[in-house]
């Protein structure tokens, strides 16, 4: 762990990463305090100073109603990195028990999993996750949902090689001779060999989640208003574009931050664990 | 005196049909207690499949395989586990990257009930020292330790289970010859101490002169012959044998007229 975060810092975009992501993380924990406007995040009018560009008093301008923006902003990740954390606590353990089942159990079980996999993974997520919205209400919550149902494929093709190989592994055999169940040795000898691969991609998802999020509330599928979201926030401003650019341009500028944060975050840790392997 | 494992006309086919392979032919061999049992053969004679079969990983095809006098079941009972261990071939495989070594060792405890539960981290210690290695050593992963110190907590795993017969299965090809002197002294030390029986899976014959105490020579499945180690070096009955004992490289020349007496012959 300490090795970890020695390389992690040594390289400069690594350390670029980790820098963004601890921005993210802070801003989105501490915006209570941080928010120069804490109750701009709900619906508040001001009409005094409604679509104003930056200024010394609202950084990042104001949006049309005269809410600041900095303050919006700050709120919105604390709703991304939400929506990502919980997709990411539900998606991922899914995942790889349907991969770690299906590629030791192998047979008719490996079958059944691995199918249900590909009709999912084959259906374009963001079109999956469009349609579940069309049938549910969209909510924060349900737009968890839907993330979470387009999101375990993915770790359960992972796991499920990465499973496959590993059953061949002497130790996998060695178990076997011994007695053990299948739930030993398929979550306490095999899933510590799938952890790496497992952590370094959902570091990586943190960023594609936060997009996925944002794209839903562009389409206004997502979190709903008042409640601030960086992509509704782009979505807005983008009526406005080129005379009220700082609408869109800070709340995109914002994805564009955690996304790239998390992802350098990701590349980092792929090449640490991936060595120690 | 009843052998501890009795093989019968035991065969082993893997599909069936023309593409059938035939791995192991109608095998019948006894090991009795305390007895080490050399399998010599060539890759891809059956021996892994042999030892596969008395292990449980898959039941024969036909025949019969008896353990202390009773018939042995594909599916195994615990007794039955832990009284027939395993080495591998591969130390750095055998035990898993991730886990303490000592939590390896600890497994078979676990699932034979050997020992109290407070008690059993004691044992995987105690068992560490029996091979020659620190107590302590429990916690640390494999990659700390070298590949026969893997080796040698490979043995202590099959040791912990109170394993009366240890399947060796090439326990020292991938180690060097120095480590492999010390490893094969410490099985003749265990056996003699413990009572325990041996069978040893090799493809080199040097290796079992010292060790085993009768040889099982294998051919494409089939048992060639069988005799006490001594008669199977200095009296060998079979060609094939004699090609086997002959093989063992002294002069690269004279290895490379071996290799070509040997090609040949030897199905598939």
């Amino acid at each position: 762990m300490k090795r970890t975060i020695v390389i992690l810092l040594r390289n400069p975009l690594s350390l670029l990463g980790a820098v963004l992501v601890a921005a993210v993380v802070l801003s989105a924990v501490l915006a209570d305090y941080i928010a120069p406007f804490p109750e701009h995040r709900g619906a508040v009018v001001d009409f005094v100073h409604f679509n104003q560009g930056p200024t010394a008093r609202n950084v990042m301008g104001t949006d049309l109603v005269g809410r600041d923006l900095f303050s919006r902003i700050l709120y919105a990740f604390r709703i991304s990195l939400i929506l990502g954390v919980v997709v990411l606590a539900i998606a991922p353990p899914i995942g790889t028990l349907v991969g770690l089942f299906a590629g030791y159990l192998g047979g008719r079980a490996e079958f059944v999993l691995m199918r249900l996999t590909d009709v999912f993974l084959s259906i374009p997520p963001l079109v999956l996750a469009i349609a579940m919205m069309g049938v549910l209400e969209p909510t924060l919550m349900n737009a968890m949902l839907a993330v979470t149902a387009m999101w375990w494929p993915w770790y359960a093709r992972l796991v499920y090689n990465i499973a496959r190989s590993e059953r061949e592994e002497g130790y996998v055999l060695a178990a076997e001779v011994i007695g053990a169940s299948t739930l030993h040795i398929t979550l306490r000898e095999i899933l510590p060999n799938c952890l790496p691969a497992i952590i370094t991609k959902m570091t990586l998802d943190m960023g594609f989640v936060i997009i996925i999020a944002s794209s839903l509330s562009f389409l206004g599928l997502g979190v709903q208003p008042p409640t601030p979201d960086l992509g509704s926030m782009v979505a807005e401003g983008a009526r406005y574009l080129p005379d009220s650019w700082w609408l869109t341009v800070f709340p995109g500028l914002a994805i564009l931050i955690a996304v790239f944060g998390f992802n350098l975050v990701g590349d980092a840790l792929r090449e640490i664990l991936g060595a120690d392997q | 005196m009843t052998p501890l494992l009795s093989l019968r006309h035991v065969s082993k086919t893997f599909g069936s049909g023309p593409g059938a392979v035939h791995a192991v032919r109608d095998v019948s061999l006894d090991v009795t207690q305390g007895e080490c049992l050399a399998v010599v053969g060539e890759s891809g004679s059956g021996k892994t499949t042999l030892a596969n079969m008395i292990l449980g990983v898959f039941g024969q095809s036909s025949g019969e395989i008896r353990f202390d006098g009773n018939g042995l079941p594909v599916r195994r009972t615990l007794e039955h586990r832990s009284a027939i261990q395993l080495v591998q071939q591969n130390p750095l495989s055998s035990l898993n990257p991730k886990r303490s070594v000592g939590a390896s060792i600890r497994l078979g405890l676990d699932v034979f009930g050997i020992g109290a539960r407070s008690d059993r981290w004691r044992l995987v210690e105690d068992a560490l020292e029996e091979v020659g290695l620190p107590g302590n050593f429990r916690r640390r992963p494999p990659a700390a330790l070298s590949g026969g110190q893997c080796q040698r907590v490979a043995i202590a795993r099959a040791l912990a289970c109170q394993s009366r017969l240890v399947i060796l299965d090439e326990p020292t090809s991938a180690l060097d010859v120095l480590v492999q002197a010390r490893v094969l002294r410490l099985l003749e030390d265990l056996r003699r101490v413990k009572g325990l029986s041996y069978v040893f899976i090799t493809h080199d014959l040097s290796v079992v002169r010292n060790v085993a105490d009768r040889v099982a020579v294998f051919r494409a499945g089939k048992l060639v012959e069988c005799a006490e180690t001594r008669a199977i070096f200095e009296d060998p009955q079979v060609d094939y044998t004699r090609q086997l004992i002959g093989a063992v490289p002294v002069i690269a020349d004279d290895e490379l007229k071996l290799r070509e007496s040997l090609s040949g012959g030897m199905p598939a």
